[in-house]
Protein backbone atom coordinates (compact mmCIF):
# COMPACT_ATOMS: atom_id res chain seq x y z
CA UNK A 1 0.00 0.00 0.00
CA UNK A 2 1.70 3.18 -1.03
CA UNK A 3 1.46 6.39 1.44
CA UNK A 4 0.12 8.70 -0.89
CA UNK A 5 -2.62 7.58 -3.42
CA UNK A 6 -2.08 10.93 -5.52
CA UNK A 7 1.62 9.51 -6.31
CA UNK A 8 0.69 7.78 -9.47
CA UNK A 9 3.89 6.27 -10.93
CA UNK A 10 6.80 8.36 -9.79
CA UNK A 11 5.01 11.48 -10.91
CA UNK A 12 2.64 13.29 -8.38
CA UNK A 13 -0.63 14.15 -9.71
CA UNK A 14 -2.27 17.79 -8.83
CA UNK A 15 -6.05 18.40 -8.46
CA UNK A 16 -7.06 21.86 -9.96
CA UNK A 17 -10.27 22.18 -8.09
CA UNK A 18 -10.97 25.66 -8.93
CA UNK A 19 -10.99 25.40 -12.39
CA UNK A 20 -9.50 28.29 -12.61
CA UNK A 21 -12.89 30.35 -12.76
CA UNK A 22 -13.64 33.18 -10.66
CA UNK A 23 -16.42 32.80 -7.98
CA UNK A 24 -19.04 34.62 -9.87
CA UNK A 25 -21.25 35.43 -6.80
CA UNK A 26 -18.52 37.31 -5.71
CA UNK A 27 -17.94 39.01 -9.26
CA UNK A 28 -21.59 39.94 -9.15
CA UNK A 29 -21.88 41.71 -5.96
CA UNK A 30 -18.77 43.66 -6.68
CA UNK A 31 -19.86 44.50 -9.96
CA UNK A 32 -23.20 45.75 -8.05
CA UNK A 33 -21.06 48.07 -5.77
CA UNK A 34 -19.17 49.21 -9.04
CA UNK A 35 -22.95 50.28 -9.95
CA UNK A 36 -23.82 51.61 -6.55
CA UNK A 37 -20.45 54.19 -7.36
CA UNK A 38 -21.37 54.79 -10.65
CA UNK A 39 -25.09 55.60 -9.47
CA UNK A 40 -22.90 58.77 -6.90
CA UNK A 41 -21.21 59.62 -9.90
CA UNK A 42 -24.46 60.38 -11.31
CA UNK A 43 -26.05 61.83 -8.03
CA UNK A 44 -23.48 64.13 -7.98
CA UNK A 45 -24.35 65.41 -11.79
CA UNK A 46 -28.03 65.46 -10.95
CA UNK A 47 -26.84 67.54 -7.58
CA UNK A 48 -25.34 69.92 -10.13
CA UNK A 49 -28.07 69.86 -12.56
CA UNK A 50 -30.30 70.84 -9.73
CA UNK A 51 -28.28 73.12 -8.46
CA UNK A 52 -28.09 75.28 -11.92
CA UNK A 53 -31.11 74.51 -13.47
CA UNK A 54 -31.94 77.61 -13.90
CA UNK A 55 -28.90 79.66 -14.40
CA UNK A 56 -29.43 80.69 -17.68
CA UNK A 57 -27.11 83.26 -18.20
CA UNK A 58 -29.88 84.93 -20.59
CA UNK A 59 -29.63 81.96 -22.86
CA UNK A 60 -32.01 79.35 -23.84
CA UNK A 61 -34.40 77.92 -21.09
CA UNK A 62 -34.87 73.76 -21.60
CA UNK A 63 -38.80 75.01 -22.88
CA UNK A 64 -37.31 76.77 -25.61
CA UNK A 65 -34.69 74.22 -26.63
CA UNK A 66 -36.02 70.91 -26.23
CA UNK A 67 -38.02 68.50 -28.30
CA UNK A 68 -40.60 66.34 -26.20
CA UNK A 69 -41.59 64.12 -29.26
CA UNK A 70 -37.32 63.27 -29.78
CA UNK A 71 -37.13 62.51 -26.15
CA UNK A 72 -40.04 60.12 -26.14
CA UNK A 73 -38.85 58.17 -29.22
CA UNK A 74 -35.71 57.76 -27.54
CA UNK A 75 -37.18 56.80 -23.79
CA UNK A 76 -39.19 54.41 -25.95
CA UNK A 77 -36.10 53.02 -27.45
CA UNK A 78 -34.06 52.31 -24.14
CA UNK A 79 -36.78 50.56 -22.65
CA UNK A 80 -37.45 48.27 -25.24
CA UNK A 81 -33.90 47.77 -25.12
CA UNK A 82 -34.45 46.40 -21.45
CA UNK A 83 -36.78 43.86 -22.59
CA UNK A 84 -34.76 42.80 -25.25
CA UNK A 85 -31.30 42.37 -22.81
CA UNK A 86 -33.89 40.88 -20.55
CA UNK A 87 -34.91 38.11 -23.19
CA UNK A 88 -31.23 37.47 -23.97
CA UNK A 89 -30.97 37.23 -20.47
CA UNK A 90 -34.08 34.44 -20.32
CA UNK A 91 -32.42 32.73 -23.37
CA UNK A 92 -28.74 32.00 -21.46
CA UNK A 93 -30.67 31.26 -18.04
CA UNK A 94 -32.47 28.00 -20.30
CA UNK A 95 -29.00 27.85 -22.56
CA UNK A 96 -30.03 28.38 -25.98
CA UNK A 97 -26.95 29.98 -27.58
CA UNK A 98 -28.39 31.57 -31.05
CA UNK A 99 -31.31 33.34 -29.07
CA UNK A 100 -29.00 34.75 -26.58
CA UNK A 101 -26.97 36.21 -29.20
CA UNK A 102 -30.08 37.68 -31.52
CA UNK A 103 -31.31 39.20 -28.90
CA UNK A 104 -28.17 41.01 -27.86
CA UNK A 105 -27.50 42.06 -31.34
CA UNK A 106 -31.18 43.91 -31.11
CA UNK A 107 -30.23 45.26 -27.74
CA UNK A 108 -26.61 46.77 -29.13
CA UNK A 109 -28.40 48.07 -31.92
CA UNK A 110 -31.96 49.76 -30.06
CA UNK A 111 -28.51 51.10 -28.01
CA UNK A 112 -26.70 52.34 -30.63
CA UNK A 113 -30.20 53.98 -32.00
CA UNK A 114 -30.51 55.77 -28.63
CA UNK A 115 -26.63 57.31 -29.08
CA UNK A 116 -27.69 58.15 -32.64
CA UNK A 117 -30.67 60.28 -31.97
CA UNK A 118 -28.83 61.57 -28.59
CA UNK A 119 -25.99 62.73 -30.47
CA UNK A 120 -28.73 64.52 -33.05
CA UNK A 121 -30.38 66.14 -30.65
CA UNK A 122 -26.72 67.44 -29.13
CA UNK A 123 -25.90 68.62 -32.92
CA UNK A 124 -29.00 70.66 -33.39
CA UNK A 125 -28.14 72.55 -30.28
CA UNK A 126 -25.13 72.73 -30.62
CA UNK A 127 -25.94 74.35 -34.41
CA UNK A 128 -28.59 76.51 -32.59
CA UNK A 129 -25.78 78.07 -30.78
CA UNK A 130 -26.88 76.21 -27.24
CA UNK A 131 -23.22 75.12 -26.45
CA UNK A 132 -21.86 73.49 -23.29
CA UNK A 133 -20.56 77.30 -22.80
CA UNK A 134 -23.51 78.94 -23.36
CA UNK A 135 -24.51 78.87 -19.98
CA UNK A 136 -24.23 77.17 -16.36
CA UNK A 137 -27.65 74.87 -16.95
CA UNK A 138 -26.39 73.68 -20.80
CA UNK A 139 -23.04 73.05 -19.17
CA UNK A 140 -24.52 70.46 -16.72
CA UNK A 141 -27.29 69.47 -19.18
CA UNK A 142 -24.38 68.09 -21.21
CA UNK A 143 -22.22 66.81 -18.36
CA UNK A 144 -25.25 65.19 -17.16
CA UNK A 145 -26.86 63.84 -20.75
CA UNK A 146 -23.54 63.56 -22.22
CA UNK A 147 -22.23 61.08 -19.36
CA UNK A 148 -24.89 58.64 -19.86
CA UNK A 149 -24.87 58.28 -23.48
CA UNK A 150 -20.91 57.65 -22.91
CA UNK A 151 -22.41 54.68 -20.71
CA UNK A 152 -24.79 53.46 -23.56
CA UNK A 153 -21.76 54.34 -25.76
CA UNK A 154 -19.74 51.63 -23.69
CA UNK A 155 -22.67 49.46 -23.32
CA UNK A 156 -22.83 48.85 -27.04
CA UNK A 157 -18.92 48.45 -27.08
CA UNK A 158 -19.56 45.93 -24.34
CA UNK A 159 -22.62 43.82 -26.15
CA UNK A 160 -20.05 43.74 -29.39
CA UNK A 161 -17.11 42.02 -27.24
CA UNK A 162 -19.42 39.57 -25.40
CA UNK A 163 -20.63 38.25 -29.23
CA UNK A 164 -17.39 37.68 -30.25
CA UNK A 165 -17.22 35.91 -27.10
CA UNK A 166 -20.33 33.80 -27.44
CA UNK A 167 -19.15 33.15 -31.05
CA UNK A 168 -15.77 31.81 -29.81
CA UNK A 169 -16.94 29.73 -26.70
CA UNK A 170 -20.65 29.70 -26.56
CA UNK A 171 -22.33 29.63 -23.31
CA UNK A 172 -18.94 29.25 -21.17
CA UNK A 173 -19.97 29.60 -17.24
CA UNK A 174 -17.23 32.81 -17.37
CA UNK A 175 -19.53 34.70 -20.47
CA UNK A 176 -22.34 33.69 -18.42
CA UNK A 177 -20.84 35.85 -15.32
CA UNK A 178 -19.85 38.42 -17.81
CA UNK A 179 -23.31 38.55 -19.17
CA UNK A 180 -25.24 38.81 -16.22
CA UNK A 181 -22.60 41.72 -14.84
CA UNK A 182 -23.94 43.60 -18.80
CA UNK A 183 -27.35 43.16 -18.20
CA UNK A 184 -27.30 44.66 -14.53
CA UNK A 185 -25.57 47.47 -16.33
CA UNK A 186 -27.62 47.96 -19.32
CA UNK A 187 -30.52 48.02 -16.84
CA UNK A 188 -28.88 50.61 -14.49
CA UNK A 189 -28.28 52.70 -17.36
CA UNK A 190 -31.97 52.89 -17.84
CA UNK A 191 -32.64 53.63 -14.21
CA UNK A 192 -30.53 56.70 -14.47
CA UNK A 193 -32.47 57.18 -18.05
CA UNK A 194 -35.74 57.61 -15.76
CA UNK A 195 -34.20 60.03 -13.73
CA UNK A 196 -32.87 61.79 -16.83
CA UNK A 197 -36.18 61.68 -18.38
CA UNK A 198 -38.32 63.16 -15.58
CA UNK A 199 -35.97 65.60 -14.04
CA UNK A 200 -34.31 67.49 -17.02
CA UNK A 201 -36.77 66.97 -19.82
CA UNK A 202 -40.37 66.80 -18.35
CA UNK A 203 -39.37 69.12 -15.28
CA UNK A 204 -37.69 71.59 -17.10
CA UNK A 205 -40.30 71.86 -19.88
CA UNK A 206 -43.17 71.76 -17.24
CA UNK B 1 -34.29 10.81 -3.87
CA UNK B 2 -33.80 10.00 -7.68
CA UNK B 3 -33.10 13.85 -8.21
CA UNK B 4 -30.08 14.64 -9.49
CA UNK B 5 -28.43 16.67 -6.78
CA UNK B 6 -25.60 18.65 -8.38
CA UNK B 7 -28.80 20.15 -10.74
CA UNK B 8 -30.71 21.04 -7.65
CA UNK B 9 -27.39 22.61 -6.09
CA UNK B 10 -26.85 24.63 -9.28
CA UNK B 11 -30.38 25.87 -9.09
CA UNK B 12 -30.49 26.94 -5.36
CA UNK B 13 -27.02 28.55 -6.28
CA UNK B 14 -28.33 30.26 -9.01
CA UNK B 15 -31.37 31.96 -7.00
CA UNK B 16 -28.95 32.72 -4.26
CA UNK B 17 -27.07 34.86 -6.61
CA UNK B 18 -28.86 36.67 -9.17
CA UNK B 19 -32.68 35.95 -8.53
CA UNK B 20 -33.97 33.23 -11.52
CA UNK B 21 -35.48 35.01 -14.29
CA UNK B 22 -38.49 34.71 -15.91
CA UNK B 23 -40.29 35.99 -18.76
CA UNK B 24 -43.34 36.51 -16.88
CA UNK B 25 -41.72 39.22 -14.57
CA UNK B 26 -39.62 40.60 -17.51
CA UNK B 27 -42.94 41.15 -19.64
CA UNK B 28 -44.80 42.33 -16.28
CA UNK B 29 -41.79 44.81 -15.03
CA UNK B 30 -42.13 45.90 -19.36
CA UNK B 31 -45.69 46.75 -19.17
CA UNK B 32 -45.39 48.10 -15.39
CA UNK B 33 -42.27 50.29 -16.38
CA UNK B 34 -44.15 51.71 -20.02
CA UNK B 35 -46.86 52.47 -18.45
CA UNK B 36 -45.09 54.77 -16.19
CA UNK B 37 -43.03 56.29 -19.07
CA UNK B 38 -46.34 57.28 -20.97
CA UNK B 39 -48.54 58.64 -18.43
CA UNK B 40 -45.37 61.35 -17.52
CA UNK B 41 -44.62 62.26 -21.35
CA UNK B 42 -48.76 62.50 -21.43
CA UNK B 43 -49.09 65.09 -18.50
CA UNK B 44 -46.61 67.10 -19.62
CA UNK B 45 -47.23 66.86 -23.62
CA UNK B 46 -51.01 67.41 -23.52
CA UNK B 47 -50.78 70.24 -20.34
CA UNK B 48 -53.10 67.93 -18.94
CA UNK B 49 -52.46 68.75 -15.14
CA UNK B 50 -52.29 72.68 -15.26
CA UNK B 51 -51.34 73.42 -11.97
CA UNK B 52 -47.00 73.26 -12.24
CA UNK B 53 -46.70 71.96 -8.01
CA UNK B 54 -49.35 69.36 -8.91
CA UNK B 55 -47.68 68.33 -11.94
CA UNK B 56 -44.16 68.13 -10.37
CA UNK B 57 -45.12 66.15 -8.17
CA UNK B 58 -46.83 63.26 -9.54
CA UNK B 59 -43.96 63.06 -12.01
CA UNK B 60 -41.41 62.61 -9.32
CA UNK B 61 -43.81 59.97 -7.94
CA UNK B 62 -44.14 57.99 -11.18
CA UNK B 63 -40.35 58.39 -11.37
CA UNK B 64 -39.76 56.85 -8.11
CA UNK B 65 -42.52 54.38 -9.00
CA UNK B 66 -40.66 53.02 -12.49
CA UNK B 67 -37.61 53.10 -10.34
CA UNK B 68 -38.96 50.36 -8.24
CA UNK B 69 -40.55 48.55 -10.93
CA UNK B 70 -37.00 48.61 -12.74
CA UNK B 71 -35.06 47.67 -9.54
CA UNK B 72 -37.50 44.77 -8.96
CA UNK B 73 -37.97 43.08 -11.92
CA UNK B 74 -35.12 44.03 -14.30
CA UNK B 75 -32.30 44.29 -11.53
CA UNK B 76 -33.71 41.26 -9.53
CA UNK B 77 -32.80 43.46 -6.30
CA UNK B 78 -34.55 41.63 -3.16
CA UNK B 79 -33.78 40.59 0.44
CA UNK B 80 -32.58 37.04 -1.11
CA UNK B 81 -30.40 37.62 -3.22
CA UNK B 82 -26.65 37.65 -2.37
CA UNK B 83 -28.08 37.02 1.42
CA UNK B 84 -29.21 40.99 1.28
CA UNK B 85 -26.33 42.35 0.35
CA UNK B 86 -27.29 43.81 -3.03
CA UNK B 87 -30.10 45.23 -1.38
CA UNK B 88 -28.47 47.03 1.86
CA UNK B 89 -25.95 48.52 -0.92
CA UNK B 90 -29.05 49.78 -2.84
CA UNK B 91 -30.98 51.58 0.31
CA UNK B 92 -27.44 52.84 1.47
CA UNK B 93 -27.00 54.52 -2.45
CA UNK B 94 -30.10 55.72 -2.24
CA UNK B 95 -29.65 57.29 1.45
CA UNK B 96 -26.42 59.17 -0.02
CA UNK B 97 -28.46 59.92 -3.62
CA UNK B 98 -30.78 61.61 -1.28
CA UNK B 99 -28.49 63.40 1.29
CA UNK B 100 -26.60 64.49 -2.18
CA UNK B 101 -29.19 65.71 -4.50
CA UNK B 102 -31.65 67.53 -1.94
CA UNK B 103 -28.83 68.69 0.23
CA UNK B 104 -27.11 70.60 -2.30
CA UNK B 105 -30.04 71.96 -4.15
CA UNK B 106 -30.94 73.25 0.03
CA UNK B 107 -28.02 74.64 0.61
CA UNK B 108 -27.23 76.85 -2.92
CA UNK B 109 -31.07 77.74 -3.16
CA UNK B 110 -30.65 79.79 0.23
CA UNK B 111 -26.81 80.65 -0.41
CA UNK B 112 -28.61 81.98 -3.80
CA UNK B 113 -31.48 83.93 -2.27
CA UNK B 114 -29.71 85.02 1.21
CA UNK B 115 -26.27 86.14 -0.16
CA UNK B 116 -27.23 88.37 -3.72
CA UNK B 117 -24.79 91.35 -4.28
CA UNK B 118 -25.54 94.19 -2.29
CA UNK B 119 -27.00 92.21 0.85
CA UNK B 120 -23.70 91.11 2.39
CA UNK B 121 -22.85 95.05 3.42
CA UNK B 122 -20.69 94.98 0.71
CA UNK B 123 -18.83 98.54 1.10
CA UNK B 124 -18.29 99.30 -2.38
CA UNK B 125 -22.64 99.00 -3.05
CA UNK B 126 -23.02 101.79 -0.31
CA UNK B 127 -20.10 103.80 -1.40
CA UNK B 128 -22.05 107.83 -2.38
Amino acid sequence: MTTSPEVAGDRPVFYQIEEGTVHAGGTLLGFWIYLMSDALLFASMFATFGVLSSSFAGGPTPRELFDLGLVAVNTAILLVSALTCGLAMISLQSGRLAATRWWLVATALLGAAFVGVELREFGELIAEGATPQRSGYLSAFFTLVGTHGLHVTFGVLWIGVMLVQLGQRGLHPDNRRRLLCLSMFWHFLDVIWIGVFTFVYLLGVL
Amino acid sequence: MGANPQAAHDQAHDSGETGHFTLRTYLAGFAAAAALTVVPFWIVMTGAITNTAVASAVLVALAIAQILVHTAAFLHVNARVQGGWTLIAYVFTVVLLLITISGSVWIMYHLNTNMMPGMMGDPMSQAP
